[in-house]
């Protein structure tokens, strides 16, 4: 825990203070996230195959319906659809993109599953369910969910 | 690119959030008190022992505080422990002792170190009193007191029979 | 099975900010409140249970300090959980059930205004894909919500008539945040938040606590005769959780509640009342469809969780909402929903019962 404080300042005379909290995670991806993330930073795109043949993008170490355990590893190219989206007018700092942008459910091409992810499209009127999109890579990739920078109409 | 790098095994994802903490009543009296070089705690309704730094409850009994009390800056170590890890950007040298300590007149103890005295004369039972820091440092916190230092010629006292003593003298309280 | 029933429910003011008030303090007024009322003291009872969020305040384990309003002296058993109370309220239910225990205090408690709440949030996703994204709740909650509209479930005007209800119940509601005289129209010309939900379509932020007291029908019997009220017995309980990866689930629908809801026997009566734990408007429509309740059923006559939502407290306070109206003899049997994560991806659903 970080903690900075800040001046104190009366309020309906409560002391109230700023403070940073951090907590400095690293985390053991495993062989599945391992592969996506992997497949990130080196610009592709990855799925793994589900108990009933279809396709989870971004793969699970188990099948959502049948929790069975998954290995197969697929290709995918780095174009989707999205299914849903909602629109960020005021993006905040942590958003990186510092223009509106909408938050999308993106259904990779050759995928049965949805990613979720931010699609830089310039204005809402550009937004439509159904629309095709394709990744912008970021330019340092370090096999993190942030090496898909974000989307874009394809 | 992917032949010569290994496969992502692990990932750095640290988390910061910044937050702005409302203290409550008792505690901001406290620190209001403190940032004047004055030590307030609460005193229970119901069993009449006076808690320090309070923080509007009365845990014992899990009632509302109000009674405020105002209390001398002399304590007596119930425990202690000698520390030989270093706190970070701190002036303070291990070994150094971090004690469990009862303010005079109260009934709940607080941690705070000791120090301004050899560590071998620390014992339970010894007798401190603040050491402030300069007045034109003084914030609204616990560090305005540096450490509490041994009182000269006080020796150290039974602390089972301080506290009944205490306990005497709160029984006298509820009664009055 | 043991019958249980709730005997007391106390509630303080939802407000946007509690500011002189910590969390012991709001903790100490909902507990006392839900004592009083049973003329319960600490040894009248016998399991605590209760349910928070530590990076609310932003401290680990502040859930701790809330037992300094609890009088812990003597140690009572206690526990807690990292979720809605209403979880809380099931662990009391199955430790009643065992049998060791006969009554058992449940409390919640949420103090939104120290930390930033859209942060706060994404800290329940997944790790790995998600939350270093830091997508924000109202806009997983839009995807949702544009999802039933295409899918032709939900219109935009569907969602202002939730909102429009909502704050005209809780003008009844003196806890309520939110409350009062809104048209459909009026709601609709209001800006778009993240589209599509505009502000009212979200609950508000809410600083607040509150706590029930169950206990078996023998306790419940004699603790409240003679006072007018009855128990209310929770005579089915049932939570399901759905994955966590948003875009492996069916958005327009909530199997989990279905579920839930069949297992808890909503369909076994007649449903007098519901309160559904709907932080967004459109997911009052997603929740009825999948309890099955139609028009017959009076939905959130307090408000609900869009007239005041207290972060971790707001299911506990569904249940305590339909228990208050049957105690007092409003109605006969209800059905209460409590939710957690994002889009409704964990559910319970509790029936409750005066007899």
């Amino acid at each position: 825990m970080a903690n900075s404080p800040a001046s104190a300042q009366h309020d309906d005379d409560v002391l109230r203070d700023g403070f940073e909290l951090g907590f400095t995670y690293t985390r053991s991806v495993g062989p599945v996230i391992g592969a996506f993330l992997t497949g990130l930073r080196d610009g592709k795109i990855v799925g793994i195959k589900g108990s009933n043949g279809k396709v989870i993008c971004p793969p699970t170490e188990y099948d959502p319906q049948t929790s069975e355990e998954l290995s197969e590893i697929v290709n995918l190219p780095s174009t989707g659809t999205v299914k849903t989206w909602s629109w960020i007018s005021q993006p905040h700092k942590k958003h990186i993109l510092t223009q509106p942008f909408a938050w999308a459910l993106i259904q990779i091409d050759g995928a049965d599953t949805s990613l979720l992810h931010k699609v830089d499209a310039g204005s809402e009127a550009n937004m439509k369910t159904g629309m095709k999109v394709k990744v912008r890579w970021a330019d340092d990739r370090r096999g993190f969910i942030t090496d898909i920078a974000c989307f874009e109409p394809a | 690119m992917s032949e010569e790098l290994k496969p992502v095994e692990i990932i750095d994802s640290p988390v910061y959030m910044n937050y702005s903490f409302a203290a409550g009543r008792a505690t901001s009296n406290f620190l209001r008190s403190i940032k004047e070089g004055k030590l307030v705690g609460q005193r229970s309704s119901i069993t009449g022992k006076v808690i320090v730094p309070p923080r509007g409850s009365d845990a014992e009994t899990g009632t509302p505080t109000f009674e405020e009390v105002e209390l001398p800056d002399t304590a007596t170590v119930i425990m202690f422990t000698v520390v030989y890890i270093p706190i970070p950007n701190s002036k303070v040298q291990p070994p150094f002792i971090v004690a469990n300590m009862v303010l005079d007149n109260s009934d709940q103890t607080f941690i705070h170190l000791v120090s301004g005295c050899k560590n071998e004369d620390v014992k339970i039972g010894t007798r401190v009193k603040a050491v402030w820091r300069d007045k034109s440092e003084w914030a609204y916190s616990f560090n305005n007191i540096e450490y509490f230092q041994p009182i000269a010629g006080e020796a150290p006292v039974d602390i089972d029979a301080l506290r009944a003593k205490r306990l005497k003298e709160v029984e006298a309280f509820k009664h009055a | 099975m043991r019958e249980v029933a709730i005997i007391a429910y106390h509630q303080t003011p939802m407000v946007r900010d509690a500011g002189a008030k910590n969390d012991v303090e709001l903790v100490m007024e909902a507990v006392h409140g839900a004592k009083a009322q049973v003329g319960f003291k600490n040894t009248d009872i016998d399991f605590t249970c209760s349910g928070s969020c530590d990076y609310l305040g932003g401290a680990a384990f502040a859930f701790v300090g809330a037992l300094d309003a609890l009088g812990a002296v003597p140690p009572i058993s206690e526990s807690h959980v990292e979720m809605d109370a209403a979880w809380a309220l099931y662990e009391a239910w199955i430790k009643i059930q065992t049998g060791h225990f006969d009554t058992a205090l449940i409390y919640g408690f949420g103090k939104s205004s120290h930390g930033p709440m859209h942060e706060v949030l994404a800290l329940q996703l997944d790790p790995y894909y998600t939350q270093p994204l830091w997508p924000d709740q109202i806009s997983m909650a839009g995807l949702q919500a544009r999802a039933m509209m295409d899918a032709g479930k939900l219109t935009e005007k569907q969602m202002a008539e939730v909102v429009a209800k909502s704050r005209k119940n809780a003008k009844a509601n003196p806890n309520a945040q939110l409350k009062g005289d809104y048209t459909v129209e009026q709601l609709l010309a209001e800006p778009m938040l993240s589209s599509p939900l505009r502000k009212h379509d979200c609950p508000p932020i809410t600083d607040g606590a509150s706590a029930l007291i169950i206990a078996t029908r023998e306790v419940a019997e004699r603790v409240l005769a003679g006072t007018g009220k009855r128990p209310v017995y929770i005579t089915g309980i049932d939570h399901r959780i759905e994955s966590h990866q948003l875009g492996t689930r069916d958005l327009t629908s909530s199997m989990s509640t279905r579920i839930a809801g069949e297992q808890a026997g909503v369909s076994k009566g007649k449903v007098d009342i519901a309160e559904l734990h709907a932080p967004f408007s459109h997911q009052e429509i997603l929740l009825k469809e999948a309890l099955g309740l139609d028009n017959s059923t009076v939905i959130n006559p307090s408000g609900g969780p869009l007239a005041g939502n207290i972060f971790m407290s707001a299911g506990l306070d569904r249940i305590g909402a339909v228990a208050t109206r049957i105690m007092n003899g409003e109605a006969n049997r209800g059905v209460a929903h409590a939710t957690s994560g994002a889009c409704l991806q964990q559910n319970l659903v509790a029936v409750l019962e005066g007899k």
